[in-house]
């Protein structure tokens, strides 16, 4: 049915353009009715958006390759799971992703704000529906997923390294995240428009951008995973162009996350919150336009295409008028506060969006220069990891160490005396982790032990703050340990639920410390009967096996693994032989030591006729911190998510008082 | 194809429906204002913002002063400034405007931790 799927476009890009011009007239001319049926289109258009998904994902299950998209996606012997990540796996599928997240995010902030901040949503459906009309655009006239064609016989199939579990995960996570920073977006560009420019649009984004910021990690991390156990190379982030485009509108909505506490608590900062937000969701765009029109050499580039200039303008006519808006503000937007001291929670925080945002800088001219060189020399210049890494130290290290001081110093204004007092303890924690490390020889990378170090200070700050908080909660009442701890929870579920993000920060740091500046590497050619001797592990190539899978041939090096006299079984590495997409991928060999957090990785880089192998192995410490991370942080994140009815109920009594009776 | 395109059509009218529902449900409706808050009611919620900013900020300093996690030089240095901000915001709102509820009087008292 591609002509339901074609019509349900047409008529989303038609709901969206009404939206828009409805939603305008009706903000500009004061008119309740027009503001609501402007909604209503809105709502409206995730609903047909929906209809065309269905579509869709019935065409690829269906295999039905009389779809261009389909078959140039899937294949008959592709796995149903794939069959379905398809949707996401191409680029007009992607797109009409996009829109279906946009159109449902939009209607579910607009349906979730309504009753406490009417007169700014009725500025926010416009902004929705120009960002809705675009996407639209693009999956109606410039990339339809319902372009047909003859089918053939077969389909060309999927991408070997996208065949893997996490695909199903990752991408629809990125676009979460992408996605979800739209409603931040559409808030303030609605604070901006109308002029109500009070607290409103951040309480009313903090959570979506909180969420924004979630999936993108998440997401990243997944990729990170999936980069490491499928793509084979040894690590599991390249500073790829792709891989820099989610990372960098997570770290200025990092920046937000911060920054938008020191406009709640002080009115300060609130040019530079409309501006981050600007900032992250042209981000949020690029990095869209960097995986979908093919500009940059990646490992996610899958196909050159036309929507590049589209997305160009798009982010051009975003930027252009969001800083015209905020010219226009600028009297509105000026703080009635300035910064008291440089020693203070609120000066803190701005280090720590300062670092942010020069890391996001950095990282962006990392991704652009290869475009600007190869648009003004002719030759795409390339920087390379040192040049990433080299930021990465140098901001990186100093936010790790405002992690831990930034919670535990005074608003306003914090004396040297009272610094001394509060930061003894994780200080003199840090010194000895530090000594301690280093008579353990990891002083072999100083940037190693120097994030160790702050990962140490920062730790025990967290735990000091947990043990005086549940300590407290007990003194003031609670019944038990774990009830006076879990009343802290509920009490403040931002502050601790942020406490335990940044505990997931730390892990993060210490495997990433681990693995890249500790880590082990050894290559050699065996034959079988041979052995490879790499940081105390003995591996002895076994044998070579070759069988079929349903759409590859897989061919597996065993080897034999032992740790001085213990034997800790088989590894498998080799390859897979896709028949259809006509592709290799390298299929590695991991073995984690559980207690220990490190990895055993094998790659078989080249397989002869003859059966010997040339072998890549790594050994790579508390590499599973990483992975470990993930899951604090998902933690952490959702304690901070977690719905707050007293806030809501806050919200609603205040609305009322000014006048904003409940909805109509 | 036909059935795809019926439900095409059925699908547009359907969603020409949805949009006009407003204006089919309120043909003739008594105002068809938007509420907009007036310069007053805008600076009433101003002042209600920053009366609720004090008495969270209040709220927070009195439990870090009570973890030892703010010492008591800067407590001393903020407590008071945080509740003349929160005492003036409550006084322009007028006497009907109740305040928030910070925190149990009981739950006040010395700070924990030896930090003093």
């Amino acid at each position: 049915m591609p002509e339901l799927g074609r019509a349900a476009l047409v008529v989303t890009l038609g709901l969206a353009v009404y939206a828009l011009l409805a939603g305008a007239a009706a903000a500009h001319l004061g008119r309740r009715r027009l503001a609501q049926s402007a909604q209503n289109a809105l709502i409206a258009a995730f609903f047909t958006t929906a209809i065309a998904s269905v579509v869709l994902v019935a065409a690829l299950l269906r295999h039905d390759f009389s779809f261009t998209y389909v078959a140039r996606t899937t294949s008959e012997a592709l796995p149903t799971p794939y069959t379905i990540s398809a949707f996401w796996g191409g680029q007009e599928g992607s797109l009409l992703l996009w829109l279906l997240v946009l159109t449902g995010f939009g209607a579910a902030a607009v349906r979730l704000n309504r009753r406490w901040a009417r007169d700014l949503i009725v500025w926010v459906v416009p902004v929705f529906a120009a960002v809705a009309t675009f996407f639209s655009f693009l999956v109606v006239a410039v990339a339809s997923p319902f372009v047909t064609q003859a089918a053939p016989s077969d389909g060309a199939g999927m991408t070997p390294s996208l065949q893997n579990p996490y695909m199903l995960a990752h991408p629809p996570l990125l676009y979460l995240g992408y996605v979800g920073l739209t409603v931040p977006f559409a808030f303030a560009l609605g604070a901006l428009l109308s002029g109500r420019l009070d607290e409103r649009w951040l309480i009313a984004t903090r959570r979506w951008t909180l969420f924004a910021w979630t999936a993108l990690g998440i997401g990243q991390l997944l990729g990170a995973h999936w980069a490491y156990v499928e793509v084979g190379w040894g690590g599991y982030y390249a500073w790829d162009p792709v891989e820099n485009a989610a990372l960098m509108p997570w770290l200025v909505a990092t920046a937000f996350l911060h920054s938008v506490m020191i406009q709640e608590r002080r009115g300060m900062l609130r040019v530079w919150n409309v501006l981050l937000v600007i900032l992250a969701f042209s981000l949020s765009l690029f990095g869209t336009f960097l995986t979908r029109s093919g500009v940059v050499n990646s490992i996610h580039s899958f196909t050159q295409s036309s929507i590049g200039p589209w997305f160009l303008a798009f982010i051009g006519v975003t930027v252009a008028v969001s800083l015209g808006l905020v010219f226009w503000r600028l009297p509105q937007l000026r703080s009635p506060t300035k910064l008291e001291s440089p020693i203070s929670r609120e000066a803190a925080f701005l280090y720590n969006n300062l670092l942010l945002l020069a890391l996001c800088l950095a990282i962006l001219w990392g991704v652009v220069y290869p475009m600007l060189s190869e648009a003004i020399r002719g030759e795409a210049i390339v920087l390379g990891r040192s040049y990433y890494d080299f930021f990465l130290r140098a901001f990186g290290l100093p936010l790790l160490l405002l992690m831990g001081i930034g919670p535990l110093i005074a608003w306003r204004r914090a004396s040297l005396r009272s610094l001394a007092t509060t930061f003894r303890w994780p200080t003199l924690t840090a010194l000895g982790a530090g000594v301690v490390l280093l008579v353990l020889g990891a002083g072999s990378s100083v940037p190693g032990l120097v994030a160790y170090t702050f990962a140490a200070f920062v730790g025990a700050t967290i735990v000091m703050e947990f043990v005086r908080g549940t300590r407290a909660r007990k003194a003031l009442g609670a019944a038990s340990w774990p009830g006076a701890f879990s009343s802290l929870m509920a009490r403040n579920r931002r502050r601790y639920g942020g406490y335990v993000v940044h505990a997931s920060i730390v892990l993060l740091a210490i495997g990433v410390a681990g693995s890249s500046a500790f880590d082990s590497v050894a290559e050699a050619k065996l034959s079988q009967g041979q052995s490879l001797a790499i940081s105390g592990y003995t591996l002895v190539y076994k044998s070579l096996d070759e069988r079929q899978s349903a759409n590859a041939t897989e061919i597996r090096a065993t080897l034999g693994v032992s740790r001085e006299s213990d034997d800790l079984g088989t590894l498998e590495a080799g390859k897979n032989a896709y028949t259809i997409e006509e592709q290799v991928s390298n299929e590695v060999g991991i073995r984690s030591d559980k207690l220990t957090g490190e990895d055993l990785f094998v790659i078989a880089e080249q397989i002869y006729p003859d059966g010997s192998v040339i072998f890549r192995v790594f050994v790579k410490p508390l590499v599973n911190l990483i992975w470990l991370a993930g899951l604090v942080f998902l933690l952490g994140s959702l304690v901070t998510l977690w719905p707050d009815r007293r806030e809501q109920r806050r919200l609603v009594a205040r609305a009322g008082e000014v006048g904003l009776p409940a909805t109509r | 194809m036909t059935i795809a395109l019926l439900l095409a059509a059925a699908l547009a009218v359907a969603c020409v429906i949805v949009v006009a529902l407003p204006f089919l449900s309120e043909p003739d409706p008594e105002t068809d204002a938007l509420d907009e808050l007036d310069e007053d009611e805008r600076r009433r919620l101003a002042l209600l913002e920053s009366r609720d900013r004090a008495l969270s900020a209040l709220k927070e300093l009195e439990f870090d002063h009570r973890t030892g996690t703010i010492t008591d030089d800067d407590y001393r240095g903020q407590v008071g400034r945080l509740r003349r901000e929160a005492a003036a915001a409550l006084q322009a709102l007028g006497p009907d405007i109740r305040p928030q509820r910070v925190e149990a009087p009981a739950e006040q008292g010395r700070p924990m931790g030896g930090r003093t």
